[in-house]
């Protein structure tokens, strides 16, 4: 009896042990090491929208509505969502069930009501994509109604980057509310963190390293979410030529912000991969065509760029491919429309980009009458984009081919973008590039299209006004029919290409460098969710 | 002496404020804070609101005296990037400068000391040479190409010492240190080397061009003739007075490692001050960039005073109350 007790334990002991050798990566502590140019400015999910803050936040803090690695709508710590159907402006948001915070709280509806609330707070940075939000309330155990102000077809879109908190958690440590600027206090938030997240917090040190752990009890462990990574050590490298030596050397395993001039040095570099993919995001030039007279350009009591023609000719003689192959070094896709692929509302035929023709702008520029060329300033970033002062470059080469010679005044993204911003803009010719976070249409033309006035059009720096399309802008935020919507934003991008308003340039490509022991696809968003990464035996 | 102190003090305070009346009048010029705290969909409206809440607005006297009366409390405000007092920030920051800047200067002063007397002494030989040829590549070389150099050297190809970071470090306190630990250590050699090495040529340089003086000197031959020995003429008479200068280059060029670090440190990632301030001039981090404005404006006011205090040590010829104090 108790000889066959003992076998049987052993039998189980080793039973156990061929089951976890079975699985390698289950029990085997892999480290990876996570380098890119820029830190998280703070652990607060809701102090800072802005990239680098947000990828290491998706670590340790989650949202209802998540995005795959494709970009695409997935369920997050919300299991379901629907607009009721007895009220168009509610809705209504099924919680995941048996979710556990990092310090064991159970995740319930108190805390999404509460963590959707802080980010509505004045001093919370998410609040812009939460402007049509009326209130929050808890409808049942797992259950939330999010009212908004009219229908708002696109409300989940909104909340992929929307971490949610823990409420308990919150009110002990005083951080109910996000850091404010008058506030002499630190908050607790900052660099202290309590998720749901695959990763649990281990330390924190600003611009020196992040370390995570793995969260063992993570809900969401799946045969395509493997969470084989033990440990995460994030380290903000900011040099580009030593964050590529970092990794050259071994001291770093994954590293973001590859300059494209090392894309071929790293490729043919033994025991490295490199991966590369669009970004959502698409580079594009403007101009004012909307003033009587321009004010930088030699052309007295006319404006050039009010002419259709002249827009045409401009876009015709942009050699999009030349300044894919010299100054992007490939590393672009050239494009005929301001939306990247992953956008509700693109087709191939929009993003065709018009092929170079000198002559045909040539003749276009002699019919609106300027067949002499004028001349015109270009203001341009040249820190922001990815060679964004050597894109501006080679535009002013190329309009100096049709006669439009082109003064290039490039300066700090400081500088240049409150030219755009200012009311009234202070550039008459400029380069800007834009992210869809929604990815959709109307996030283009709320900002891009639409007259400028309190609400819509900050960026668009045109002085284009539309009160007709204008209608129809405003009208998708509240048309809940898909197919009726899809139809008005196939309309409003036919009106605008025909137009030619902006000058398309390229969608900008992202290039992530790694060791061969792992494969990350490049992430449109830019914020790559290490839980995806599966180790490859070298 | 007392006098003299007092009268410091005054002109450290004038000093302040003319840092703190530069500063204010040349933010204007890099752009727009704003634009960098909110995202990127904030509506006009709410930039107008923020950029009025901030004061931005106001007239840059009024800001200059606001900050002034606060600085003056104690309070340097928070960061717009951050959102945390710039005072904590820099507490953090601080010792990892520190560090650096000694280690820096140690290397500095050894290495230039030793290498001077050398090319003075086997003057026109080889070697001698050789050390002024790498002396004048070390003085035109600009600094993040030697970091560059050295980390591909030693990092990437021998896989001898990290490229960036400060390693492990132990925290004593408020401070934190890399001395302690072997990974600390050998983060602080090639950041070391990087900042330092302008000023090791310089005072190699110098050290050689002085000693070469002092022995042509009277008091070297009389010594000579007096049959002391080579050695004793070298190291004892000769150095030591080719030493006054070199504490003065030295003392004034300890505050430019501290306040300068700012390239050093971005090559190699080191979360020192220099680093902070590079990022709050990208991002227009206002409160960030008039502290450490600031800061580099104390430092060297006291490196002055002690430069001037320890004059009278080394040379008991000059006295402060004589109106030397420069």
């Amino acid at each position: 009896m108790r000889a066959s007790r003992i076998l049987a334990a052993t039998a189980a002991v080793l039973a156990a042990a061929t089951a976890l050798a079975g699985l390698p990566g289950e029990a085997e502590a892999r480290t990876l090491r996570w380098a890119r140019s820029g830190d998280a400015l703070t652990l607060d999910p809701h102090a800072q929208n802005e990239g680098p803050t947000a990828a290491v936040n998706h670590h340790i803090y989650e949202t209802l509505v998540a995005r795959d690695p494709k970009g695409a709508l997935i369920p997050g710590l919300a299991t379901a969502w629907r607009i009721l159907p007895t009220d168009p402006t509610i809705w209504e948001f099924t919680l995941r069930e048996g979710v556990t915070f990092h310090d064991g709280a159970p995740f319930t509806a108190d805390d999404v009501v509460f963590s959707l609330n802080r980010a509505l707070q004045p001093t919370s940075d998410y609040k812009g994509l939460l402007t049509s939000v009326d209130g929050v309330s808890k409808a049942g155990a797992t259950t939330v109604h999010v009212k908004t102000k009219g229908p708002n077809p696109l409300l989940p879109n909104n909340l992929t980057n929307m971490f949610m908190m823990n409420k308990a958690w919150s009110e002990k440590n005083n951080v109910a509310k996000v850091q404010d600027f008058k506030s002499k206090e630190e908050n607790f938030a900052v660099r202290n963190a309590n998720g749901t997240g695959p990763f649990v917090l281990v330390s924190r040190e600003p611009d020196v390293k992040t370390v995570m752990k793995r969260n063992d009890g993570y809900w969401g462990k799946s045969a395509t979410v493997p969470l084989e990574v033990s440990e995460i050590v994030y380290t903000p490298i900011k040099a580009d030529a030593t964050r590529i030596a970092a990794l050259l050397s071994g001291e770093v395993d994954f590293v973001q912000d590859v300059p494209v001039q090392d894309i071929e040095r790293l490729k043919s570099t033994p025991n490295l991969r490199v991966t590369t993919g669009p970004e959502n995001r698409t580079i594009f030039l403007g101009m004012d065509v909307g003033s009587a007279d321009l004010k930088s350009d030699s052309v007295q009591g006319k404006n050039p760029f009010a002419d259709k023609r002249v827009r045409q000719a401009m876009n015709m003689a942009i050699n999009r491919a030349a300044i894919q192959r010299v100054v992007m070094r490939g590393q672009s896709v050239p494009t005929g429309v301001i939306m990247p692929p992953f956008v509700n509302g693109w087709t191939p035929d929009l993003d065709k980009a018009p092929a170079p023709d000198v002559a045909r702008a040539k003749a276009l520029l002699a019919e609106a009458g300027y067949g002499a060329g004028f001349q015109v300033t270009l203001n341009c970033p040249n820190d922001r984009y990815v060679n964004d002062e050597g894109i501006c470059q080679a535009v002013v080469g190329m309009m100096g081919q049709i006669g439009i010679k082109v003064n290039l005044v490039s300066q700090s993204k400081t500088l240049h973008f409150p030219l755009v911003q200012k009311n009234p803009p202070e550039t008459e010719f400029y380069l800007v590039g834009w992210g869809v976070p929604t990815f959709d249409s109307e996030y283009i033309f709320s900002f891009m299209y639409h007259t400028r006035d309190a609400k819509f059009g900050s960026w668009n720096a045109l002085r284009y006004a539309n009160a007709d399309l204008d209608r129809k802008i405003e009208s998708l935020s509240s048309e809940v029919d898909a197919q009726k919507r899809n139809a008005t934003i196939a309309e409003i991008w036919k009106t605008v290409q025909e137009e030619t308003l902006y000058l398309p340039i390229h969608h900008q490509t992202l290039a992530y460098a790694m060791t061969s022991s792992l494969d990350i696809p490049v992430d449109p968003e830019n914020q790559p969710k290490l839980k995806y990464v599966v180790f490859k035996s070298m | 002496m007392i006098a003299f102190l007092v009268r410091r003090v005054i002109q450290a305070v004038g000093v302040f404020l003319a840092v703190g009346i530069i500063a204010f009048s040349m933010f204007r010029f890099v752009g727009d804070p704003v634009n960098q705290i909110v995202s990127i969909d904030t509506p006009y409206e709410e930039r107008v609101k923020l950029r009025a809440s901030l004061g931005l607005d106001d007239p840059i006297p009024l800001q200059i005296a606001r900050y002034i009366g606060r600085a003056a409390t104690g309070d340097f405000g928070i960061s717009y990037q951050f959102r945390q007092p710039v005072s904590a920030l820099f507490a953090e920051r601080l010792p990892a400068t520190l560090e650096l800047a000694f280690c820096a200067s140690v290397f500095a002063m050894v290495f230039g000391i030793v290498l001077g007397v050398v090319a003075a002494l086997r003057r026109g030989t080889a070697l001698a040479g050789t050390l002024e040829t790498v002396s004048l590549l070390g003085i035109s070389l600009p600094t993040f190409l030697i970091g560059i150099l050295l980390i591909y050297v030693f990092s990437e190809t021998l896989r001898w010492l990290p490229s960036f970071g400060r390693g492990d470090v132990v925290r004593i306190g408020g401070w934190t240190t890399g001395f302690l630990t072997w990974s600390g250590l050998k983060a602080l050699v090639l950041p070391s080397i990087t900042l330092g090495l302008f000023q090791m040529t310089l005072v190699m340089r110098l050290v050689r061009a002085e000693m070469l003086e002092v022995l042509r000197t009277d008091y070297i031959r009389f010594a000579r003739a007096r049959g002391l020995k080579t050695r004793a003429i070298h190291f004892g008479h000769a150095l030591k007075n080719t030493l006054i200068p070199v504490i003065t280059i030295a003392g004034l060029q300890l505050g430019s490692v501290i306040a300068f670090s700012i390239i050093t440190e971005t090559v190699f990632q080191w979360p020192g001050m220099g680093f902070l301030f590079l990022q709050a001039v990208q991002n227009v981090d206002i409160p960030i960039m008039a502290a450490y404005l600031l800061l580099v404006a104390f430092i060297f006011v006291v490196i002055n005073l002690s430069v001037d205090l320890l004059y009278t040590a080394v040379d008991p010829r000059i006295t402060i109350s004589g109106g030397r104090a420069t």
